[in-house]
C-alpha cells in the first residue's frame, strides 16, 4: 500500500498534486512507486471512479470555454471536477506554454475544481501514458474528470481510449469537418457539438451537414452519436449537452463501460511497452500476437500492473540490456 | 545682426501632464498648481480600483487605492477633484475605459452641480476597450457589451455633449506593448472602424449624423525614438483616416475627416540605467509628433526622466512640461508651414507605411474586424511576437540602447542619489479613502440608491442608453463599485487571450543552448521537466514582462504556466500547487509588490509548499532588499535586460532548492 493511494480514494485533495507529480516523475525510484500506486488505483476504480469525459477538436473551436461551462454546471450541483488540459504546442526540444486556464475561470480559487495542464512531450506514446495516469489519479479523487486535447488528426484515437465519452467540438464552417471526415476521425466521438451557435444560421447549417455526414458511417446500433448546437460563451445548449452525456453513460451501461475501459487498458499497455522497450522489446515477448494473447488472458488485471509484469519479462528476456529509462 | 523677421506662429498644441494620486483633494491641488505653471489641459490618471470598477474597500483593491492614480468612488470625490476648476473652461482628458460611462456620468453630474450644462463640457474619455484587451488590461466586460457601452456613449455625446470626444482610439498602448509602426497604424484603424460600424448599426443614430460621429473620433498615438519614422507614421495615419472617411463612411466635409490626435511619447524605451538620458529621448520623441504642421498632434503629454524608476514627483513632471514649453515657445517650430511637403524621402516612407498597414488592416477586416481579431487572439499574438523580437535585438546588441547594452560606464548620477528620486504615495491614502467612502455611504438615501440601480439595470436590460440612468445614479449617490457590479452581473466578466504562443524560432546561440542544456539537466534530476508558473497578482495590467518571461522560459525548454493578468495571490498559490510547478515567478509593476508578494509567500507557507519565488518589475532597491529578507530568491528590474541570464539564474534557484530537499 502506498501512502497516497488511500488518501486519494478518501478524496483528500491535498494528495492529488503530489500524486500527479509522482506519476509524471521519471526517476527509477519514483517510477516504481508510481507503478504501485497506479496499479492500486486501477484495481479499485479501473471499472468505476469518476466518469471520464474527453473534449477534442481543432484549436479555437471553444473546447476550453465549453469545459468551463461544464465545470460550472457540475459545481452548481456541488460535484467536484478534475481537469487535465493537454497542451497542443509543445516543442520537440522540450518547453511548452500552458496558458489554457485563461478561459477556465470557474476553477479559480475553488477547491472543488482541480486543473493540471500537461505538455504533449512528443515521446512515443507520451500523451497516452502520462495523461492516462493523470486521469486515473483524478478519477479517484473527484466526481468528474474532464480531459481537453487538441484534435489534430492522430490523437483522437488515443483520447478515445482514455475516456468513457468523447465529445468532438466543431465550430461553424465546414472546412475542418471535411478534413476530419476524410481522416476517418468522425467514427470515434460519441457526441458531436457545434459550438458558437450564437453566430446564427451558419452553426445550424454545420450541424445539419455534420449529421448528414455521420449518417453515412458504420455505427454501433445502441448509440447514434447526436449532433448538438451549443454556445459555450452564452451558456446555450449546455443543459442539453449535460443530459446527452448522462444518456451516453446510460446507453453504455456497466458492460459497455467495462468493455471501453478494457479497450483503453489494452491500448495503454501496447503503447507503454512500445514506448519503453521499442518493437525490439515486443519481439522479446513473442511479438504482437503473443502480447494480444496475454492481454486477453488477463481481463481483470490492472493495465499498470500488467505493464510492469510484461516489462519485467522483457527485461529478463533481454538480459536487462534495454532497461527502462 | 538684425532680428529675423517674426513669422506668424501656429497655435501650440494643448500641454498636458498625466497625473493624479492619493485622493481627490491631493490631486485637485496638484492640478491647480500644474495649471498655474502653464499647463493648458488636464489629464486625469485614475487608480486601478476606479479603472476596474471596485470600491476602495473591496478585497481586490487592497494596496491599490490612490497608488497609480486618483481614487474616485462617488460624486463627492469627483466634485473634490474639480473644486475651483470651472468645467466650462476646462478641457479634461480622462484615461478611463471599462468604467468610462460611469466616470463621464460623474463628470456631467459634477458640472451640473457647478451650474455647467452638459453641452458646455469639453474633453475626452479614453473609452477604447479593444486596446485594453490588447495591451492596457483594465477591461472588465466581454467585447460585445463593451462595444455596446462605447457606442452608447458615442450616441449620447453626439447629441448631448457635442464637444466631447467619447472615444480616443489608442495606438499609444499598442506601441507600449511592442507594436511596430505598421501594427500601430493598422490596429488603430481597425479599432476605429469597429466602433464606427457599431454606431452605424444603431437604430437611434440616423445615417446623416455619421459624418459628425466620424468627426468626433479622436486618436491617441505614441512616438518612439526612431523619430523620422514617427513623423512619417503621423502623416500616414492622417492620409489613411481621410481616405477611410471619404470611402467607407462617405464623409464629404474635409474638416470632419481631419485626423485629430493627442500623444504621449514612448515610455517603453525609457531606461532605468542612466535615467538622465531619458530627458533627451523624450525631446526627440516629442519632435516626431510636432515637426509636421500637416500632421501635428493636438495635445501632448511627456513622461518624466525617471519613468522606469517609479512614479514622477511634481518636479519631474514640471521638467517635462517645461520641455514642451521650450519646444513651442523658444524654438521657431511653430513659425513654418509644413516642412516635409514635397520631400521625396518622407513621401516614399509614408507610402511604404500606408501600404503595409493597409495589408494588415485588410487581414484584420477579413477575419471579421477588430473584435474578432481580439477574440481569436490574432492581434495580441502579433504584438507579443513583435515585442519578443524587440527584446531579442536588445539582448543581442542589434538594437543599441545607450547606457543599457552600450556605453554602460557611468559616473554616479546626482539625480538618483538616495531612494527619493520618485513619488511615494502615503500608505494612509487607502485608509482615508475608505473612511470617506463609509461616511458617504452613511449620508446618502438608500431608497434613492436602490431605485437608481434598478433604473440602471432596467435600462441596460431593455437596450436603452447607459448614460441617462448612470447620470441619475451619480446624483443619487451610487458608488463606482455598485455601478460596475450591476454591469458585471448583467454582462459577465472577460479574460482576454494572453497572446503568448511563441511561434518565433528559438534562439540557438551558444548562451541559449547552454541554458537549454541546464534546463534539461535539472529536469532529469527533478524527474520531470522544469515547470514554472508566471503569475500576475493584483489589479496590475502590465503584462509585457510576464509575457516575455513566459516566452523566453518556454524557449529555453521549460514548461510554462501563464494564465494572464489579474489573479489573486490565493489563485496563484492554488495554481502553483495543482500544476505542480518547481518555481513561481511573479511580475508586478503597479507598485503594490510588498502586499501581494507577502500574500503569496504566506499562502505557500500555509499550504506547506516549498516552492521558490522570484519577483520582477518596478521594485525600488530598498523594497527588493525587504523582499529578499522575506524569502524571495531573486528580484529583477528593467535594467536586467539579458533574459538568457535571468533564465540561467532561475535554473540555479531551482537546482539549489532541490539540492537542499
Ligand atoms: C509599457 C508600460 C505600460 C503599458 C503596459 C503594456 C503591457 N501590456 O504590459 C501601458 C501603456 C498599457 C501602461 C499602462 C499603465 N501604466 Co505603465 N509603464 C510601462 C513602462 C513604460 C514599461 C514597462 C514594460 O513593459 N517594460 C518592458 C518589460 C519587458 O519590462 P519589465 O516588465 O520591467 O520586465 C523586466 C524586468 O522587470 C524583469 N521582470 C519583470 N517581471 C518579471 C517576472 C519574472 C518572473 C522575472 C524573472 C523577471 C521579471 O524582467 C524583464 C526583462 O528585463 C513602465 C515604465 C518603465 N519604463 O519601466 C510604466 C509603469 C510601470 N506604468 C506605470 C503606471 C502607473 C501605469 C498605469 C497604472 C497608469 C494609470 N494610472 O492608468 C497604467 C495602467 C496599467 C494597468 N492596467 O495596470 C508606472 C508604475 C508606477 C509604480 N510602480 O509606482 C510606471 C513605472 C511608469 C511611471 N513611472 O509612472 N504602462
Ligand atoms: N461566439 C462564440 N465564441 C466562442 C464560443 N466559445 C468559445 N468562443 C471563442 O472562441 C475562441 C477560442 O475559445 P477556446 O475555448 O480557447 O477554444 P479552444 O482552443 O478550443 O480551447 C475564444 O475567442 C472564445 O471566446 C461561443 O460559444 N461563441
Ligand atoms: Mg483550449
Amino acid at each position: 500500500m502506498t501512502e497516497l493511494g488511500p488518501r486519494l480514494l478518501a478524496r483528500d485533495r491535498s494528495a492529488v498534486a503530489p500524486a500527479l507529480n509522482l506519476v509524471d516523475d521519471r526517476r527509477p525510484a519514483a517510477r516504481r512507486e508510481a507503478a504501485v500506486l497506479l496499479a492500486e488505483l486501477e484495481a479499485k476504480i479501473g471499472r468505476g471512479g469518476a466518469p471520464r469525459i474527453g473534449l477534442t477538436g481543432a484549436p479555437g473551436a471553444g473546447k476550453s470555454t465549453l469545459l468551463d461551462a461544464l465545470v460550472r454546471r457540475r459545481r452548481a450541483v456541488d460535484e467536484t471536477v478534475g481537469v487535465i488540459a493537454v497542451d497542443p504546442s509543445s516543442r520537440r526540444t522540450g518547453g511548452a506554454l500552458l496558458g489554457d486556464r485563461i478561459r477556465v475561470r470557474s476553477g479559480a480559487g475553488d477547491p472543488g475544481v482541480f486543473i493540471r495542464s500537461m505538455a504533449a512531450r512528443d515521446q512515443l506514446g507520451g500523451l497516452a501514458e502520462a495523461t492516462r495516469a493523470g486521469v486515473l489519479v483524478l478519477s479517484a479523487a473527484f466526481d468528474w474528470v474532464l480531459v481537453e486535447t487538441v484534435g489534430v488528426g492522430q490523437s483522437e484515437g488515443e483520447v478515445a481510449d482514455l475516456v468513457d465519452t468523447l465529445v468532438f467540438v466543431a465550430q461553424p464552417g465546414a472546412g475542418d469537418l471535411l478534413q476530419f471526415m476524410k481522416a476517418g476521425i468522425l467514427e470515434l466521438p460519441d457526441v458531436f457539438v457545434v459550438n458558437k451557435a450564437d453566430v446564427g444560421a451558419a452553426a445550424e447549417r454545420t450541424r445539419r451537414e455534420l449529421e448528414a455526414g455521420l449518417g453515412l458511417g458504420e455505427r454501433d446500433a445502441k448509440w447514434t452519436p447526436p449532433v448538438l448546437a451549443v454556445s459555450a460563451r452564452d451558456g446555450i445548449g449546455i443543459d442539453a449537452l449535460d443530459d446527452t452525456l448522462a444518456a451516453h453513460r446510460r446507453a453504455l451501461g456497466a458492460e459497455g463501460l467495462a468493455a471501453r475501459r478494457s479497450r483503453g487498458r489494452d491500448a495503454a499497455v501496447r503503447a507503454g511497452l512500445v514506448a519503453r522497450y521499442g518493437s525490439f522489446g515486443l519481439e522479446a515477448l513473442g511479438g504482437t500476437e503473443a502480447l494480444e494473447r496475454r492481454l486477453a488472458a488477463a481481463p481483470g488485471e490492472p493495465g499498470f500492473a500488467l505493464l510492469e509484469t510484461l516489462g519485467n519479462e522483457i527485461r529478463a528476456a533481454l538480459g536487462d540490456r534495454a532497461a527502462g529509462s | 545682426m538684425t532680428e529675423p523677421a517674426r513669422r506668424e506662429r501656429d497655435r501650440p498644441w494643448v500641454f498636458r501632464t498625466y497625473s493624479g494620486h492619493s485622493s481627490a483633494e491631493a490631486s485637485n491641488a496638484l492640478y491647480r498648481t500644474n495649471l498655474a505653471k502653464g499647463q493648458t489641459g488636464l489629464s486625469v490618471a485614475f487608480d486601478l480600483p476606479t479603472q476596474t470598477g471596485y470600491d476602495a474597500d473591496h478585497p481586490l483593491a487592497r494596496g491599490e487605492v490612490g497608488k497609480v492614480g486618483v481614487p474616485i468612488g462617488h460624486l463627492d470625490d469627483m466634485e473634490a477633484l474639480f473644486r475651483e476648476i470651472p468645467l466650462d473652461q476646462m478641457n479634461t482628458s480622462m484615461t478611463i475605459n471599462a468604467t468610462a460611462a460611469w466616470l463621464l456620468a460623474l463628470y456631467v453630474a459634477t458640472g451640473e452641480r457647478q451650474g455647467v450644462a452638459p453641452a458646455q463640457l469639453r474633453g475626452t474619455t479614453q473609452n477604447d476597450l479593444i486596446k485594453e484587451y490588447l495591451s492596457r488590461g483594465t477591461y472588465v466586460f466581454p467585447p460585445e457589451p463593451s462595444m455596446r457601452l462605447i457606442s452608447d456613449m458615442v450616441a449620447y455625446t453626439v447629441h448631448d455633449i457635442p464637444k466631447w470626444n467619447p472615444i480616443n482610439v489608442c495606438s499609444y498602448h499598442l506601441q507600449e506593448a511592442g507594436a511596430t509602426p505598421v501594427q500601430e497604424i493598422a490596429y488603430a484603424m481597425a479599432n476605429a472602424i469597429a466602433v464606427l460600424d457599431a454606431v452605424r448599426a444603431r437604430d437611434d443614430v440616423p445615417e446623416d449624423v455619421i459624418p459628425d460621429v466620424f468627426g468626433r473620433m479622436s486618436f491617441f498615438l505614441n512616438a518612439g525614438i526612431r523619430f523620422v519614422e514617427e513623423i512619417c507614421k503621423g502623416r500616414a495615419m492622417t492620409e489613411m483616416w481621410d481616405e477611410i472617411g471619404r470611402e467607407r463612411y462617405g464623409v464629404q466635409d474635409p474638416k470632419l475627416r481631419r485626423f485629430r490626435y493627442g500623444v504621449q511619447v514612448n515610455s517603453l524605451g525609457l531606461t532605468e540605467a542612466q535615467p538622465e538620458n531619458n530627458a533627451i529621448r523624450i525631446v526627440l520623441e516629442a519632435l516626431g509628433v510636432t515637426f509636421s504642421k500637416n500632421a501635428r498632434c493636438r495635445a501632448l503629454q511627456l513622461p518624466a526622466w525617471n519613468e522606469a524608476l517609479g512614479l514622477p514627483r511634481p518636479w519631474d513632471q514640471q521638467w517635462s512640461l517645461r520641455t514642451q514649453q521650450i519646444l513651442a515657445f523658444e524654438t521657431d517650430l511653430l513659425e513654418y508651414e509644413d516642412l516635409f511637403e514635397g520631400s521625396h524621402v518622407v513621401e516614399a516612407k509614408v507610402e511604404e507605411l500606408k501600404k503595409a498597414a493597409q495589408e494588415e488592416l485588410d487581414r484584420v477586416l477579413g477575419m471579421g474586424g477588430a473584435v474578432a481579431a481580439v477574440e481569436n487572439a490574432y492581434m495580441k499574438q502579433r504584438l507579443v511576437e513583435s515585442h519578443t523580437r524587440r527584446l531579442r535585438s536588445i539582448e543581442s546588441g542589434d538594437l543599441t540602447v545607450v547606457g543599457v547594452n552600450a556605453y554602460t560606464e557611468t559616473e554616479p548620477s546626482p539625480l538618483v542619489e538616495g531612494a527619493n528620486a520618485i513619488l511615494k504615495v502615503d500608505e494612509s491614502a487607502e485608509r482615508e479613502q475608505i473612511g470617506r467612502l463609509d461616511a458617504f455611504r452613511a449620508r446618502r438615501n438608500p431608497t434613492e440608491v436602490d431605485a437608481a440601480l434598478q433604473g440602471l439595470r432596467d435600462a441596460l436590460a431593455n437596450g436603452q442608453n447607459v448614460m441617462p440612468p448612470s447620470i441619475r445614479a451619480a446624483h443619487a449617490g451610487v458608488t463606482t463599485g455598485e455601478w460596475a457590479d450591476t454591469l458585471r452581473k448583467l454582462f459577465g466578466e472577460y479574460r482576454a487571450p494572453t497572446g503568448v504562443v511563441a511561434r518565433e524560432a528559438q534562439v540557438t546561440d551558444e548562451a541559449n543552448e547552454k541554458v537549454r542544456a541546464r534546463v534539461r539537466a535539472v529536469g532529469a534530476t527533478l524527474g520531470r521537466p522544469l515547470k514554472i508558473l508566471v503569475g500576475k497578482p493584483g489589479l496590475d495590467g502590465h503584462s509585457n514582462g510576464a509575457e516575455q518571461i513566459a516566452v523566453k522560459a518556454r524557449d529555453v525548454g521549460m514548461e510554462v504556466v501563464y494564465d494572464g493578468i489579474r489573479l489573486t495571490p490565493s489563485e496563484i498559490v492554488q495554481s502553483a500547487r495543482d500544476e505542480g510547478v518547481h518555481v513561481i515567478g511573479l511580475s508586478i509593476l503597479s507598485g503594490s509588490h510588498q502586499i501581494l508578494v507577502m500574500d503569496v509567500l504566506e499562502g505557500l507557507r500555509s499550504e506547506g509548499l516549498e516552492i521558490p519565488v522570484i519577483v520582477g518589475g518596478i521594485i525600488p532597491e530598498d523594497d527588493a532588499e525587504k523582499l529578499r529578507q522575506h524569502g524571495v530568491e531573486r528580484v529583477y528590474t528593467p535594467k536586467d535586460f539579458d533574459l538568457t541570464r535571468i533564465m540561467s539564474e532561475i535554473v540555479d534557484v531551482v537546482g539549489e532548492r532541490h539540492a537542499r530537499d
